[in-house]
């Protein structure tokens, strides 16, 4: 089936199979491999992209679902070859050890502050629910967000 | 994980999905949300080979006033019903529920109907509409018929939905003061519930309804009348927990799960009477 998706501002066309992955399509397709899979059981978020601008789980969502729309990965946050704020903040505040679950946790991370923008510790423990860290990291990896927040 | 090969189609309407699923029979699945449906078919619990994509329609996302109900479109995702100033007003215990299910990402994506239709008594939103009296609109091939949701649950991840019917809305009552309570015991934020329990009170009446504690969500009708008559919160989560017989599994035996029922619904109804 043939799909067109918006692909960090790029427009993206392909014929899929309906069982492709919206992560397999991103990585294998467009060999966009920033975004990782984890899981793959939509425990772990480390598949977080955006899709029409909210964090979603790329292993749980079918290409096709996601003809016609706009994704960002976390390919598509810097700004001018600079890295975007979410992305200074987690290397300032040593928000990552191994690294695998970083970009999700940073496309969460701006989904969160998107939704909102001034958000207590709580709430981003909260709000991160969904982004599991191996390292167990969770202490550094909320102080990046608050960070984040502040600037 | 790859799911098995299936082929898609995408409804642009109710009645376009029904006339599809008539065509490709038992066959075919409704994908809404699909953060049910796809997890299963990755793991081949599921294998249909035919999707029929309800997701892209509108018209049955909406969260309405009517009268003595508020009326939500069967695919509305559970975000919107978390963050809806009607249901916050009129039936709190969903939307502090609904943000519940999952996590963002997942809330993001799954729909109440798609939840219910599902049927699974570990999720949160049956047993929640379920406790709250909620009635579910379903439409098939000739017409529109309601189904109480104490009528709706029949076993493990069956309903009473024919395999050519759809949910097109959950109409919930709404509650006029009292409190509620929702506990949730997991090991891990973002898990189903080990055990689960919504509750309310208002008026002299009440509801409460348990999460996985069977293959149903259970309605727990004695420890409501008892309360609604005058017992303690002690002697109607005694009657709740006696009211079911819950599986053991990997992460809970049906002894440790029936003392977990005990103290989560005295502690959602301790919250219910505030």
């Amino acid at each position: 089936m043939k799909v067109s998706i918006t692909v960090n501002g790029t427009t993206t066309e392909s014929d899929v199979e309906p069982r492709t992955l919206l992560v397999h399509y991103l990585r294998e397709q467009l060999e966009l491999t920033g975004t990782n899979v984890g899981c793959d059981t939509s425990s772990c978020g480390a598949c977080t992209v955006h899709l029409d601008g909210e964090a979603v789980k790329s292993c749980t969502i079918l290409a096709v679902q996601a003809d016609g729309t706009s994704v960002k990965t976390i390919e598509g946050m810097s700004i001018n070859g600079e890295m975007h704020p979410m992305q200074q903040a987690f290397m300032e505040n040593h928000g990552l050890q191994c690294g695998y679950c970083t970009p999700g946790m940073v496309m969460a991370a701006v989904g969160l502050l998107n939704e909102n923008p001034n958000p207590t510790e709580d709430e981003v423990r909260l709000g991160l629910e969904g982004n599991l860290c191996r390292c167990t990291g969770y202490h550094n990896i909320v102080k990046s967000v608050l960070a984040a927040a502040k600037k | 994980m790859i799911p098995a090969a299936f082929d898609y189609k995408r409804a642009s309407s109710a009645a376009e999905a029904i006339s599809l699923v008539g065509q490709y029979g038992d066959e075919a699945k409704f994908l809404a949300g699909g953060h049910s449906l796809i997890p299963l078919m990755k793991l081949r619990l599921a294998q249909p080979s035919m999707l029929i994509d309800i997701g892209r329609i509108t018209d049955l996302s909406y969260i309405k006033d009517a009268g003595d109900h508020i009326a939500i479109g069967a695919l509305t995702r559970h975000m919107d019903v978390e963050k809806s100033e009607l249901v916050k007003k009129h039936v709190p215990l969903l939307a502090h529920a609904a943000g519940h299910v999952g996590d963002a990402q997942v809330r993001h994506r799954g729909t109440i109907g798609g939840s219910l239709a599902h049927a699974d008594s570990a999720s949160d939103l049956p047993a929640t509409t379920l406790a709250l009296g909620a009635t579910y609109v379903a439409q098939g091939p000739n017409g529109e018929r309601t189904i109480a949701a104490k009528d709706f649950y029949k076993g493990f991840l069956e309903s009473a939905l024919a395999a050519d019917e759809m949910l097109t809305e959950i109409r919930v009552p709404k509650i006029s003061g009292g409190s509620y309570g929702f506990e949730k015991f997991n090991r891990r934020a973002q898990d189903w519930a080990i055990v689960g329990v919504a509750a309310w009170r208002s008026n002299g009446n009440s509801g409460i309804a348990l999460v996985n504690m069977g293959s149903t969500p259970i309605l727990a009708v004695s420890a409501s009348n008892a309360l609604n008559q005058g017992a303690s919160i002690a002697d109607a989560a005694e009657l709740a927990a006696a009211e079911a017989e819950p599986q053991s599994d990997l992460n809970a035996s049906s002894d440790y799960r029936i003392h977990l029922a005990k103290v989560l619904v005295r502690r959602a109804l301790e919250n219910a009477s505030k």
